[in-house]
């Protein structure tokens, strides 16, 4: 039990691209210990999914050293794979088997581990254990694919945005399917781009954007990191024109202000200090106060304040940004439309 | 222990995933059933069909009555093969007044029409553009003449093939049998192999410990399995429904067929290699199927184009599949026989090169 289940050493992943090289991960350094469920965030096309396939050996780095549970995958990559399980993002499945025939298959690859039932109950599928996959539900196909990568009973499971696209019933439901393995005292490496779910689940996570990672603890730490407690959201009416930040950073226990897409939000230490103060000066600047909300910081505003940093530097480099990635790109976008 | 094996495991997935798509089952072996039950049907041996004759009403018309009514009788009484006069069809003689008779001939209704003007004198008139009219022409005439006393001064016999070997059923189902292992080596491999990969499955298989050798052995296993169905059912509707003997050993129509149907696995694993949308792979499929389709004498003989194609048509899997079949089922040929091995060789030679690069090529993810 010496060796870590992963260790990575400046990783990076270089693809040819149109305009020159696209480095997907660009001198990535990692060490995951066993037993914790470790979390890579961030947006879509950031570089986790390179990341993680290169970990599960299904993609080749362009240089960098991995370490799998002591093990590299060029010596041995049948006994790495015979002690991980992988679930991958969006997996279709034959629709025309069943639950308990499609792990009875996957079971058959491994010489050990748990069996087609014990694999249905842990991510509570016992009802629809002889149910096509094709009846099964959003959720539940999602549950099957965790369930196929925990079928070989392994000491690392991966999983790829496992929550991407399901309901919030479902979600939760597998929130506990994770939860439960990671009391068992199994290595849990997952990627996702829903801070919530990082914060619920992780350990440690790590922020991974333009294939590096730009910060990595425990969510708890990071969200320390931004110094406040509480986030106070607002906006503002009359004239167009933008607000000071540096007048609302200036504010009574205020320790940043940042524009948003639809208004402002501060992150204070004492929210009833800061309310009064901000009320105060929107009064001396004659401009209402058309919303007003608090809530705690979460790891989301973590990654809005790293990430917003570093976009002020390079404001026109959206090529990563697509689909899902839409909530964050806005961000980007009134970030440096106020910078 | 099976239970463990990942082979047999991947072997009845892939048999499962079929047998559960009953439209699957129908296009695979049903299909070319019908194909076979359907051409044979429509080329299948006739008695000739009756000729269409106008005759125009007036004297003289009802000599020419007579003496057609007198032929088809003649032809009901005989065994319609074998009338001394050769297999002359019988005529279907229709009567009208004479410019009604004119008009149907000028609007096509009618293939020829006789003008009588006088008891042993008339004209026929048609239009010898249309071959249906020229063989009327003959016809009546025979049988007009022969009626008015005419002798044949030469003895003739007509001899009429139409052995069960030689008729176009029996051409075509060793046609359709080859033309299944081509669909189904690129169909269920190739096809297969590529919405593997679109869904992401093949990832998720090699991320596991399972063997790459049972993955591909379960894919081929699966693939003889569903030719067993295939050809027996060809084999029986051609024996069973249209006659067609089996002159060769049924040993050696199986062995050309696996073969055959290894090569065609093999060409479809070559196009699955890299492909991973269905657009692609359905455009490398027929890329690949229409030049066989075509050529390789399938519907009709290859031998009917020009020599300059016939290395390239001879070179090509089907070509050889179908060939070597017929020569076994049709005419007896046994495995020594320089084309069977010839077959046999490009058939083999088809399926190690596919092979030997498709693996080379194959992408997992």
């Amino acid at each position: 039990m010496t060796a870590p289940a992963i260790r990575v050493k400046d990783l990076r992943k270089r693809y040819p691209g149109r305009d020159g090289p696209v480095h997907a991960v660009n001198g990535i350094d990692l060490e995951i210990r066993r037993g914790e469920c470790f979390g890579l965030l961030g947006p879509n096309g950031a570089g986790k999914t390179t990341t993680v396939e290169i970990l599960e050996g299904l993609n080749r780095p362009t240089s960098g050293e991995v370490e799998v549970l002591g093990r590299r995958w060029e010596d041995d990559p049948t006994a790495i794979r015979e002690r991980i399980g992988v679930t991958l993002q969006e997996t279709r499945f034959s629709d025309k088997e069943t639950v308990r025939e499609l792990l009875t298959v996957f079971r058959s690859f491994y010489g050990q581990g748990i069996t087609v039932d014990e694999a249905i109950k842990r991510v509570s599928l016992e009802s629809k254990a002889n149910a096509l996959i094709e009846q099964l539900s959003g959720g539940q196909q999602q549950r099957l694919a965790v369930a196929v990568g925990l079928i070989g009973d392994p000491e690392i499971l991966f999983l790829d945005e496992p929550t991407t696209g399901l309901d919030p019933q479902s979600r939760r439901q597998l929130w506990d399917v994770i939860l439960d393995l990671r009391e068992r005292g199994r290595t849990i490496v997952l990627t996702t781009h829903y801070m919530d779910e990082a914060q619920r689940l992780c350990d440690r996570v790590a922020v991974i954007d333009y294939g590096k990672i730009i910060a990595m603890g425990s969510p708890a730490e990071l969200i320390a990191r931004l110094g406040g407690d509480h986030v106070i959201e607002f906006a503002v009416g009359g004239v167009d024109a933008p607000l000071d930040l540096e007048v609302l950073a200036g504010l009574d226990s205020v320790l940043s202000a940042r524009a948003d897409a639809d208004g402002y939000s501060l992150t204070a230490g004492e929210p009833h200090r800061a309310i009064p103060a901000l009320l105060g000066a929107l009064e001396d600047m004659g401009r209402p106060l058309l919303r007003l909300t608090t809530r705690h910081v979460s790891l989301e505003d973590v990654f809005v304040s790293l990430t917003g940093r570093h976009l002020r530097e390079d404001a026109d480099d959206d090529g990563n940004a697509n689909g899902r990635g839409g909530r964050w790109r806005r961000r980007r976008r009134s970030r440096s439309a106020a910078g | 222990m099976l239970r463990n094996s990942p082979f047999f495991q991947l072997y009845l997935a892939r048999l499962r995933e079929f047998y559960r798509q009953p439209a699957r089952i129908f296009w695979v072996y049903g299909f070319p059933l019908l194909l076979a039950v359907v051409l044979g049907f429509a080329f299948r041996s006739r008695p000739p069909a009756p000729v269409q004759v106008d005759l125009a009403d007036g004297p003289g018309a009802e000599a020419v009555q007579r003496a057609v009514e007198a032929h088809n009788a003649r032809l009901a009484q005989s065994d319609s093969r074998a009338t001394p006069d050769g297999p002359l069809p019988p005529i279907d003689l229709s009567v009208h007044p004479q410019a009604e008779a004119l008009r149907r001939l000028k609007t096509g209704r009618a293939t020829l029409a006789i003008l009588p003007e006088g008891p042993e004198s008339w004209t026929y008139r048609y239009d010898p553009t249309r071959p249906e009219a020229t063989v009327a022409r003959q016809t009546i005439d025979n049988v007009l003449q022969e009626a008015a006393g005419r002798v044949n001064p030469a003895t003739t016999r007509d001899e009429l093939v139409t052995e069960p070997g030689s008729r176009y059923i029996d051409f075509l189902i060793p046609g359709l049998i080859g033309l299944n292992a081509m669909g189904g080596g690129l169909w269920g491999v190739g096809f297969f192999l590529v919405n593997l990969r679109i869904a992401k499955l093949l990832k998720c298989y090699v991320a596991t410990p399972m063997p790459r050798r049972d993955f591909l052995g379960a894919i081929l296993a699966s693939r003889l399995t569903f030719l067993a169905p295939d050809l027996g059912g060809l084999l029986l509707l051609g024996v069973l429904g249209f006659g067609m003997p089996i002159h060769g050993s049924l040993g050696l129509v199986v062995l050309l067929d696996v073969v055959g149907s290894l090569a065609f696995a093999g060409i479809g694993l070559l196009i699955a290699s890299r492909t991973a949308t269905t657009e692609t792979v359905s455009g490398l499929m027929n890329l690949v199927m229409m030049p066989m389709w075509l050529l390789s004498g399938v519907f009709f003989s290859s031998e009917r184009f020009p020599a300059a194609m016939q290395p390239l048509i001879q070179a090509l899997p089907l070509t050889q599949l179908v060939g070597a079949l017929r020569l076994v089922i049709l005419e007896g040929a046994g495995i020594a026989q320089t084309e069977i091995l010839m077959a046999l060789a490009i058939l083999a030679a088809w399926a190690v090169g596919t092979f030997w690069l498709a693996l080379r090529l194959f992408k997992w993810s």
